[in-house]
């Protein structure tokens, strides 16, 4: 069998096991700097970033901005109104292939790349972020970290059965590497922090 | 691909017959790799980054047996479905025998260096399947009918004229159109519909995780996602080199891939499958390939580490003056000949030898992986072993001698000097491969040491 061929050759020729190394030190960075370390990186990828001093004056600014888009879900149960539907589970991923808009809220946000933490739970169904011609996101100040091992320190031991980091709307630079926005996903995503 | 029977020089001279798309090539690339440097001095703990990866890196492989077997199990326990190949032959077998199963005969791809490795495109269209690419860049080489020509920027060497023209010919696009915005647009369109119509979609793997039996696809585009998601089943195909031991250590990882390979802060998308979704079967394939023969030879074993950025490619002087098309190899650039030779040693003979050995490469490389020491000690293997042509086999005799002498290099620095200054056509002739399409250095007037000699008391 390949398997026990495979495990007998590598055991044969591994070198002897060497250590891990220690883990990374993690710098302290106060949270305002993380606010504007943050939305400069996500700017820089083709985000939009709107700082709110409360939850609720999101849902106005959401409902304002995609007047014009006839599916809205989202995820959010604190931020459904007449104007924007509660997402609902169907069992056919391919059902959501004409949402407009969908809205997540995410627990962990990464000042040195924009990247937002997003589990199976808080995206309502797998494809939901990625399907939808539009991406918003919420996220409260207390959840963005300084970088990547801060934000792995949090998610720590979680149980997820599937998570991704997202920055920023889907893209692509392969036609002579002109950046184009929306290759597959999201053509636009828009974070909303509030304190 | 009617590349097979060609050698890197030979091939690097069709591509050279056009001295624009060269410069072209080359400026696009130096760009990138500007991009890469600015991206990385943001970071003032690079270098400890650097020197941690390559530290996770060295234990992975130090232990991969385990790893390996740990990663079965909690993936298995995860609902994972597990496979091992021992060769391309194997791995595209399982991948066909699992589309039989379902009785599927279209599969969407996401971006794969393992696939194009191990040819399963070919191998698949050959039993009647049809396959589709969804990265834009890979679509568009298959549309060319092309091998990927980089392994982040798969058709860097291509216009948007020539995309324009064959996304006429292909997708209904209006015949000339170049512009990258509408002609993105007609490949989103294009890929959706095959998104949303293929029941099975494979992926390849960046990451995968010992400790948890997850592993890690990043993107940009969000194909892989799209494909996946939608699918009924999900086959993952990953090299066994890619495990490293913990979830935490992504954290190490992803901050220096997409830097180092585009100079983005991150991909757009890291994604982490743990456990297939409700009703979707996920299967993964662990393949070997060669991989556990590299691992026994302890002078190329670090070539093990590499996670794929590109940076090396980018920054190769060779590389960006030759395209990836002249490497005859999946893999291209300085990384592509270190392992080529591993699979077949006659074959890929001459790669080690595209490269000035100027060791740009090594320090650009984000798990620190000696390539230039590697690629020499490939071209002093190749020659022992005869496989090498009889002008490389002298000037390697040369240098090996004049390198391990330091009175010979002496005399040696001085002659080459008094050539290059006084007799330059003794160089620059057709008998040196890397006079073509270029001017040879000019001559400095005192060599290093005598410099030294005078200004370092
Ligand atoms: S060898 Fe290093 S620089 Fe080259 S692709 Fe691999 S990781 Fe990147």
């Amino acid at each position: 069998m390949s398997r026990d061929k495979i495990l007998a050759v590598l055991r044969e020729n591994q070198p002897e096991l060497v250590p891990l190394p220690a883990a990374m030190p993690l710098a302290r960075v106060e949270i305002l700097e993380l606010q504007a370390k943050f939305k400069a990186m996500a700017e820089g990828i083709g985000s939009t970033v709107h700082l709110v001093d409360e939850f609720a004056s999101i849902e106005p600014l959401i409902a304002a901005r995609f007047s014009g888009e006839k599916r809205i879900v989202s995820t959010v149960k604190e931020l459904v109104s007449a104007v924007i539907p509660a997402f609902e589970l169907h069992p056919d991923p391919h059902s959501y292939a004409d949402v407009d808009v969908a809205i997540f809220k995410s627990s962990i946000g990464v000042a040195e790349n924009s990247a937002l933490w997003l589990t199976e739970d808080q995206m309502g169904t797998r494809v939901l972020p990625f399907i939808t011609q539009h991406m918003v996101m919420i996220v409260p100040l207390s959840a963005l970290v300084p970088d990547m091992h801060t934000a792995y320190q949090k998610i720590g031991e979680a149980g997820y059965d599937f998570g991704t980091f997202i920055a920023g709307p889907s893209k692509t630079a392969d036609i002579e590497q002109s950046l184009v926005l929306g290759a597959h996903g999201p053509r636009s995503m828009d974070i909303f922090i509030y304190a | 691909m009617s590349t097979t029977a060609k050698t890197h020089p030979e091939l690097s001279e069709v591509f050279n017959k056009d001295e624009q798309r060269v410069n072209w090539h080359d400026e696009t690339l130096w760009w990138i790799r500007q991009k890469r440097d600015k991206s990385a001095h943001s970071i003032p703990e690079w270098e400890v980054l650097r020197e941690k990866a390559s530290q996770i890196k060295n234990n992975a492989l130090s232990n991969l047996a385990e790893y390996l077997v740990s990663f079965e199990e909690k993936a298995l326990a995860n609902g994972i479905i597990v496979h091992w190949a021992a060769d391309a032959q194997e791995h595209n077998q399982i991948v066909h025998q699992i589309l039989q199963k379902h009785d599927i005969r279209q599969l969407v791809k996401s971006k794969s260096m393992l696939t194009e490795e191990c040819h399963l495109n070919e191998y698949l269209e050959k039993q009647g399947l049809e396959v589709i690419d969804s990265d834009l860049g890979e679509r568009i080489v298959q549309l060319a009918k092309e091998p990927p020509s980089h392994i982040v920027l798969p058709c860097i060497h291509k216009k948007k004229e020539e995309i324009g023209d064959l996304f006429h010919q292909h997708l209904g696009v209006a015949a000339g159109t170049s512009d990258p915005q509408i002609l993105t647009e007609a490949a989103r369109v294009h890929l959706r519909e095959t998104f949303l119509t293929r029941r099975a979609a494979l992926t390849g793997v960046n990451f995968a995780i010992a400790e948890t039996g997850e592993f890690v696809v990043c993107t940009n585009e969000g194909n892989a996602d799209m494909g996946a998601h939608l699918a009924d089943v999900h086959i993952a195909c990953m090299g066994i080199e890619k495990i490293i031991p913990k979830r935490k250590h992504l954290g190490v990882f992803l901050r220096l891939l997409a830097r180092s390979a585009t100079g983005q802060p991150i991909t757009t998308y890291s994604s982490h499958f743990k456990k297939p979704r409700a009703g979707q079967e996920m299967h993964l394939v662990l393949v070997d390939n060669g991989r556990t023969v590299q691992m026994g030879r302890e002078d190329f074993r670090a070539s093990l580490k590499c996670i794929r950025c590109g940076a090396c490619m980018n920054t190769c002087p060779v590389y960006r003056r030759s395209g990836g098309h002249s490497y005859h190899y999946a893999i291209s650039g300085p990384i592509g000949a270190i392992l080529a030779p591993n699979l077949d040693r006659e074959k890929y003979a001459d790669l080690p030898f595209a490269s000035t050995l100027c060791g740009s490469c090594s320090n650009v490389c984000p798990v620190k992986i000696d390539i230039h020491q590697q690629l020499y000690k490939w071209r002093q293997v190749i020659v022992q072993e005869g496989y090498a042509t009889s002008g490389k086999k002298m000037s390697m005799k040369i240098m090996n001698y004049t390198l391990s002498s330091p009175g010979v290099y002496k005399t040696a620095g001085k002659a080459g000097r008094w050539v290059l200054k006084y007799i330059p056509f003794a160089v620059n002739n057709h008998f040196n491969p890397w006079y073509k399409q270029r001017e040879m250095p000019e001559v400095p007037k005192e060599s290093f040491g005598e410099w030294y000699k005078k200004n370092v008391k």
